[in-house]
């Protein structure tokens, strides 16, 4: 789960991480006096959306005047941002951070997340901030620092000096890197976060350390053991479609093409795009309908699969385990009749009675086909979807 | 010789006395699993599907001599039922369980460090020696005993390949699913050594999926060590980045995980990977 730039600050704030005086807005009047309360000669003003790259695509912008402030909130509000991350429909500015500026001397890296090959939680930082980390991985892996934090021991103070002399920090920067280094720790370990990241983290021209963006990610397997963290959710910020699957208890990625996927189980759910790819289709979704698959969750898998209009032929590949195809053939069979699915639904099924399953699926009358293996399916219903 | 599992390795169940631990022990007794009893606290000295229920696993163990234990407690609660087998001396401890916090996780893996205990999972189908032992929610019909070793980080990518194994006349000697979560127990490498050292076995199946670094730790090790025929496929190719497809652990992050590299990487170390899902059963079959 993702937050708000503005939320992480605040988060941020409760663990001593520094941050720059600012607060959130939602309408330019309201920006015009966060800006006057702020004070100084300047602001900047942050379009609030769950994406990185905002900056580059106007979603950062430095006002020298308060009538500035109102005219650049007035210009993101109500807009939706595309950048490199969100997709080409991009996401709603609904929400604005005022900050004051700092005059910045250096921009560092800090980040702390779980890493899977060495399963511990590592710090990573790099003197090369405010740049995309990947990037700097990859062009100069020199540049950045590691450090894993054992989770009997915790961390240490000589993991954040090794990191503090890395980054080329001196005298009281040490033990004030130290302490933002253990508030993520802290703040990581309470709130079960997945990943936090601050890029920039800045050092002032007085020499003072301050987050100058904040992003947290939460582990969605335990964020309902933190209802302070699932209260700030934005649902605007997501996926419709991927918000009404989960619902459900259905796990749904709306993609760009147009052949509606329904399987049972995510390896076999994505195993069925790459066929259809590879038999010269596009998938327009991936969709998980779980181990049971009962007649309510096919009718709301079939639902969220027509809801996209560019959807054209459906496959449906159910392996069936420990419940018989014949029953998942009735389900499937109740479900387009219940939802009036008039597009073409190839079917496979595998496992016990698929034979009967399939004798089910067929003569309906209905837009339905039963394929004898999951190959064929796909080249089926590639077909079919080029001819409609 | 299977590998991890046979007929007479003794199972319990944690969880038993539940929704899940119930129908799964059912499916296991009627496959001929020897499964010797269960944990649940507070029903110990019951009876439930004729078999003593106990209240800890340690009781358990004693009880009945059991090596091995399957976990079906909701995921808050799975990180201290693992820690529980391991304390009793469980050696194979298999975790059912879909949906731990990572951070539980992380901590069970580093207290885990040492003890000897193996667990396979978390989120994980289980693991299978057909005609002899099924611990786990697999459906134990479509298998048949044979020569492949399947090992697998998803559950119906597991029977998809188990169903075309069985249908080339191939049969199975064990099959792994070691589980779509980021931090679990047996990885691909710690699978592969145990099927290139065991007899029965005369060639693998390796399905991966996107996100983490496994697939491509398992090509090296492949190309110094594995002299059996390997035959993998990848999901996930089609999978955009930053989105989680599923499972936890099937995402691509900062250009980390994806199907290309783990393609490219497992090719290199001399490994027949297939392009397509359906094509594992022949292609095995070609390479024996």
């Amino acid at each position: 789960m993702n937050i708000h730039e503005y939320q992480a600050k605040q988060l941020f704030l409760h663990y001593s991480i520094p941050v720059p005086d600012g607060k959130q807005a939602t309408t330019p009047e309201s920006a015009e006096q966060v800006a006057k309360e702020l004070g100084g000669d300047g602001w900047v003003v942050k379009a609030q959306v769950h994406a990185g790259g905002r900056g580059k695509v106007g979603g950062v912008k430095l006002a020298k005047t308060l009538a500035e402030v109102v005219e650049f909130s007035r210009e993101m509000l109500g807009k939706r941002l595309v950048t490199k991350q969100t997709g080409a429909e991009g996401l709603p500015i609904n929400s604005l951070l005022i900050e004051k500026t700092y005059p910045i001397k250096r921009e560092l890296y800090l980040s702390v997340l779980v890493d899977r090959g060495s399963e511990r939680i590592i710090f990573i930082a790099s003197a090369a901030g405010g740049m995309d980390i990947e990037t700097v991985a990859h062009e100069t892996p020199e540049q950045i620092i590691s450090v894993p934090v054992h989770p009997a021991a915790g961390l240490q103070g000589y993991q954040c000096r090794k990191v503090a002399y890395a980054l080329g920090l001196k005298g009281a920067q040490i033990k004030a890197l130290g302490k933002i280094m253990q508030g993520l720790y802290d703040l990581f370990l309470a709130k079960d976060a997945s990943q936090i990241e601050i890029n920039p983290l800045i050092e002032t021209d007085s020499g003072e350390l301050m987050a100058l963006d904040a992003k947290i990610n939460f582990d969605d397997n335990a964020v309902e053991a933190h209802p302070d963290i699932l209260a700030m959710k934005d649902p605007a910020q997501e996926d419709e479609k991927e918000n009404k699957a989960e619902q459900f208890g259905l796990n749904y990625i709306t993609l760009e093409g147009n052949i509606g996927c329904m399987v049972n189980g995510a390896g076999l759910a994505m195993a069925t795009m790459d066929l259809v790819k590879l038999k010269g289709g596009l998938p327009a979704n991936f969709l998980d309908v779980g181990g049971g698959t009962s007649v309510d969750k096919v009718c709301e898998a079939f639902k969220l699969i027509l809801s996209d209009h560019s959807v054209k032929a459906v496959l449906v590949n159910i392996f069936g385990g420990i419940v018989q195809c014949d029953i998942i053939a009735a389900g499937i069979l109740a479900a387009v009749e219940q939802v009036h699915v008039t597009l073409p639904v190839v079917v496979r099924l595998e496992g016990t009675n698929a034979e009967q399953g399939r004798a089910l699926l067929s003569n309906t009358g209905l837009n339905l086909y039963a394929a004898d293996d999951l190959a064929h399916a796909a080249e089926q219903v590639v077909a079919l979807a080029e001819a409609a | 010789m299977s590998i991890l599992i046979d007929k007479d390795t003794k199972v319990i169940c944690q969880g038993f006395t539940g929704k899940q631990g119930t129908f799964h022990s059912q499916q296991a007794l009627d496959y001929g699993t020897l499964l010797v009893g269960g944990v649940t606290p507070e029903r110990g000295g019951e009876t439930h599907l004729g078999l003593p229920v106990f209240n800890t696993v340690q009781d358990a163990v004693s009880g009945t001599g059991a090596t091995a234990s399957v976990i079906y407690v909701p995921p808050f609660y799975a990180a201290d039922a693992i820690l529980e087998a391991v304390d009793a001396g469980i050696k194979l401890i298999v975790c059912i369980t879909e949906g731990i916090p990572i951070l539980q996780m992380l901590r069970v893996k580093a207290a885990m460090a040492g003890t000897g205990a193996l667990l396979i999972g978390p989120n994980c189908p289980g693991v299978i020696t057909p005609g002899a032992c099924k611990i786990g929610i697999m459906p134990g019909h479509i298998h048949l005993p044979g020569s492949i070793g399947i090992v697998s980080r998803s559950g119906t990518l597991t029977y998809e390949s188990v169903h075309q194994t069985t249908a080339q006349g191939l049969g199975q000697s064990t099959c792994v699913g070691i589980g779509g979560d980021p931090i679990h127990g047996m990885n691909f490498v710690d699978v592969l050594s145990r099927f290139q050292a065991d007899e029965q076995t005369k060639g693998i199946v390796m399905v991966g999926e996107i996100g983490g670094g496994e697939e491509e730790d398992a090509a090296e090790y492949i190309k110094a060590h594995v002299t059996k025929p390997v035959v993998a496929y990848i999901a996930g190719q089609t999978a955009p980045p930053g989105k989680r497809m599923g499972h936890a652990g099937a995402i691509v992050t900062g250009g980390k995980g994806t199907a290309e590299g783990k393609v490219a990487a497992l090719k290199a170390a001399g490994i027949e990977v297939v392009s397509s899902p359906t094509d594992i059963g022949v292609a095995m079959k070609g390479c024996l």
